[in-house]
């Protein structure tokens, strides 16, 4: 009824063609911009930011550069953690290094020399694929957490091998340390997660993406039709890692503020940013969105359900939540196999016919 | 819209407001996880002396104590969600049994003016209290721990060390590195020679570590280790037949848990401590009578008495003792954590104030002062009797080695000062 394509005349190809096509789509979509620039760093408190929204936002950029290598071009990687990481020191690294410099530039140049990094783990990826460069990037993850962890220069020398952030500001307002006020950690992110998914869904759409997409489904054929696989995995790797890096640095600077390799950015953080790809839905935008907001948001709703609500035992609930998130999954990928998106994807297609589906 | 339907859910949740005129001790614990095994008994005892105080006296000094549990598994980002959860609730002290979840907190709590207190665990140099205001590690750290197991050694070699080889097998993170420094510098000292054995995260594997100590044979191992690792390794040491009382744990590596699964081989194990072991108190007595038999014992109730029991309870009693002295200083019951901060500044710990407690000769004397937030690092060696079942103090407490920690404690945290602009001082 309201939401279709009938009497939205298009005059250009650039307005055909464009992200949101559906007029309905297109003031939602500008309603959450507007809702979560302009309102809601006026709502939120300390909890909100660093409970939900930083994380939710954090695992965004992960995900959508995760789903750029395995979704859009089919290449796995277990070594997310590991880029994480890389993104999280290289950013310590620039903070100690050139205190004067504005740590959003810090943040773009952590998120460069992952680039560079995933480049170099990504060159296998030539030779093998599937499972086997599963293993070559799990390769990458464990040798980049025992990098940070062997070398004291990463750390700068500190007693304990944990990095810590000072404090740096944007505009005189502090984002990372300890003084932060909520709504500068969160729109700091947001401004980040905006970007990140603006680039990405451009990239995915224009060449660079449909060489990706060649080569995912099927890369003797794209190679016949003039599809350079060097080209195209490397940069997906690159572009990916770049993603991933940035999500790494503001998960160190900005949102945990201290962090040490291993427990943070371990094998765990992978699989994690792996899961939220694949519930989310691979190759889609909004499945990275939507897959980082279920297994951020579910954990510390059904805390505060068991907990706060039903005042069970902590220790009940923590089990419980394993339980329900894991079963809650099953049932997901049972009952749609391509993730969180291709639900989105049906409903709006229902929507567009509703309620004359006949 | 999920995200929006899913926040609005939540905030009716997390809506409840918080009650006035209690004084609210969070626990961030953890329950679950791989270091669940540990967690579990500290757990227990921190909320059984704070519910014993609320059945026998009504509270602290009349104030009923709400004690907030949050799940932190261990791991630091859940550490951070219960600290944002709890800390609007009028938390008066965060004691998060975690040195990578302390770390966190140290810039979140001074910015927020609460205090914590990291007993036996965290930043060793939030000693100085000029810098870490809010940051308490009474009454012993880490590298106090070092020291103690340094002099032990030297006590057993008539105070001459200097043939000996030790080596340290550690917890590949924050916590695990934490003595080499002071190890380093106390081999300068006195001339042994130190190898590092770093196990990683959660220390199932440790078969080449041991090998290593199989071939080169040190003559003394020290453990720092956490959770699954202190069995592994026990157990380890057992298999290479590595003698027992040469191998000495922190205190982390010295609970039942860790040498139980080993068997009669681990008899004679040691470990450091800086608290007495078993039930023979009259706060037990009290323990039982308003707690256990009450049915309100905290978890499943079967961790009475162990060693890690015992140092729940024993963080939880400094921390009422904290209160009870801020609400002299302030005059008043309902203390503020910036309250609670004094009181912590101003503790003092002695003999007739632990046996008016029930628990007399449990820990040892020491006193807080502005300019030193970490007592006065007295700590003993205990020795595990496998046929018995139980620890044993084999020394009294005695002083770590300040001339050596005193230089390195001021370098790391002037280091720590100047990277975050603190003016240190007492004002």
């Amino acid at each position: 009824m309201f939401y279709r394509e009938a009497g939205d005349f298009k005059t250009s190809y650039k307005d055909d063609n464009q992200t949101f096509p559906i007029k309905f789509d297109r003031y939602r979509y500008y309603a959450v911009l507007l809702f979560g620039f302009a309102v809601v760093p006026f709502l939120i408190d300390d909890y909100w930011v660093n409970a939900i929204f930083m994380p939710f936002l954090i695992y965004a950029i992960a995900a959508i550069g995760l789903n750029i290598l395995v979704g859009y071009c089919g290449q796995v990687s277990l070594g997310t953690g590991g880029f994480m990481a890389v993104g999280a020191y290289a950013v310590y690294k620039l903070m100690t290094a050139f205190p004067d410099v504005n740590i959003f530039f810090h943040v773009i140049i952590a998120g460069a020399i992952t680039a560079i990094v995933g480049l170099l783990f990504g060159l296998p990826s030539l030779r093998i694929k599937g499972f086997y460069l599963a293993v070559a990037t799990l390769a990458a993850q464990f040798f980049l957490v025992w990098l940070f962890n062997r070398v004291p220069w990463f750390y700068n020398y500190s007693a304990s091998g944990q990095i810590s952030a000072p404090e740096r500001t944007v505009f005189g307002v502090p984002v990372t340390g300890a003084e932060t006020s909520a709504w500068a950690t969160y729109l700091f992110c947001l401004v980040f997660v905006f970007l990140s998914a603006i680039v990405a869904r451009n990239l995915t759409r224009g060449s660079v993406g449909r060489k990706w997409m060649a080569i995912r489904d099927m890369d003797i054929a794209a190679e016949i039709i003039g599809v350079n696989p060097l080209k195209a995995k490397l940069s997906a790797f690159a572009i990916s890692s770049f993603f991933i890096g940035i999500s790494g640095a503001l998960f160190f600077a900005v949102y945990l503020g201290a962090v040490e390799v291993g427990e943070a950015f371990g094998i765990n953080k992978s699989f994690l940013v792996l899961f939220m790809v694949i519930i989310g839905g691979l190759g889609s935008i909004f499945g990275s969105f939507a897959g980082a907001a279920f297994l951020v948001l579910l954990p510390v709703l059904l805390k505060n359900t068991l907990v706060g609500g039903l005042g069970w035992p902590t220790d009940l609930a923590a089990h419980l939540e394993f339980m329900i998130v894991g079963g809650l999954i099953i049932t997901f990928l049972v009952a749609e196999p391509h993730g969180l998106a291709q639900l989105w994807r049906v409903a709006k297609q229902k929507l567009r016919l509703w309620p004359f589906p006949h | 819209m999920k995200l929006k339907l899913i926040t609005a859910a939540a905030a009716t949740l997390m809506a409840a407001a918080p009650a006035m005129a209690e004084l609210v001790f969070p626990s961030l614990s953890y329950r679950t996880g791989p270091y669940a095994a540990n967690g579990i008994p500290f757990a227990d005892g921190y909320a059984d002396y704070f519910t014993l105080l609320n059945e026998r006296d009504g509270g602290i000094g009349g104030e009923p104590i709400r004690m907030v549990e949050c799940e932190t598994g261990y791991n630091t980002e859940k550490g951070v969600e219960c600290y944002e959860a709890t800390k609007g609730e009028g938390s008066l002290v965060y004691q998060p049994l975690s040195t990578g979840i302390t770390y966190q907190l140290i810039p979140k709590v001074t910015a927020d003016g609460i205090p914590m207190h990291s007993m036996g665990y965290g930043r060793t140099s939030a000693k100085n209290g000029e810098v870490f205001r809010n940051i308490f590690n009474y009454p012993a750290n880490y590298w106090d721990g070092a020291s103690h197991a340094v002099t032990h050694i030297l006590n057993e070699n008539d105070g001459d060390i200097s043939d000996k080889t030790i080596a340290l097998v550690y917890h590949n993170s924050a916590y695990g590195k934490e003595p080499i420094r002071t190890l380093e510098e106390l081999s300068k000292k006195h001339g042994y020679d130190l190898t590092l054995l770093p196990v990683d995260h959660p220390g199932q594997e440790q078969k080449s570590q041991w090998l290593q100590i199989r071939r080169e044979k040190p003559d003394y191992v020290v453990m720092w280790g956490w959770g699954v690792m202190n069995q592994v390794a026990i157990q380890e040491a057992v298999n290479i037949r590595y003698p027992m009382e040469n191998f000495i744990g922190i205190w982390w590596s010295g609970s039942e848990n860790d040498v139980k699964p080993a068997g009669a081989g681990a008899h004679g194990y040691k470990a450091l401590t800086f608290h007495n072991f078993g039930t023979d108190y009259p706060l037990y007595d009290d323990l039982q009578e308003y707690v256990i038999d009450a049915g309100k014992a905290a978890g499943a109730g079967d961790q009475v008495g162990t060693v890690l029991y015992n140092r729940g309870m024993y963080a939880a009693m400094l921390a009422a003792e904290a209160a009870k002295t801020a609400q002299e200083i302030h005059g008043t019951s309902a203390i503020t954590s910036e309250m609670m901060r004094d009181g912590m500044e101003a503790l003092e710990m002695t003999e007739e104030k632990m046996a008016e407690l029930g628990l007399p000769n449990f820990g040892p004397e020491f006193t807080v002062t502005c300019e030193n937030h970490g007592g006065n690092g007295y700590g003993a060696v205990a020795q595990w009797d496998a046929e018995a079942g139980e620890w044993n103090m084999i020394t009294d407490y005695f002083q770590s080695d300040q001339e050596v920690l005193a230089p390195l404690i001021e370098a790391d945290s002037m280091a720590y000062a100047e990277e975050n602009d603190i003016e240190p001082g007492c004002d």
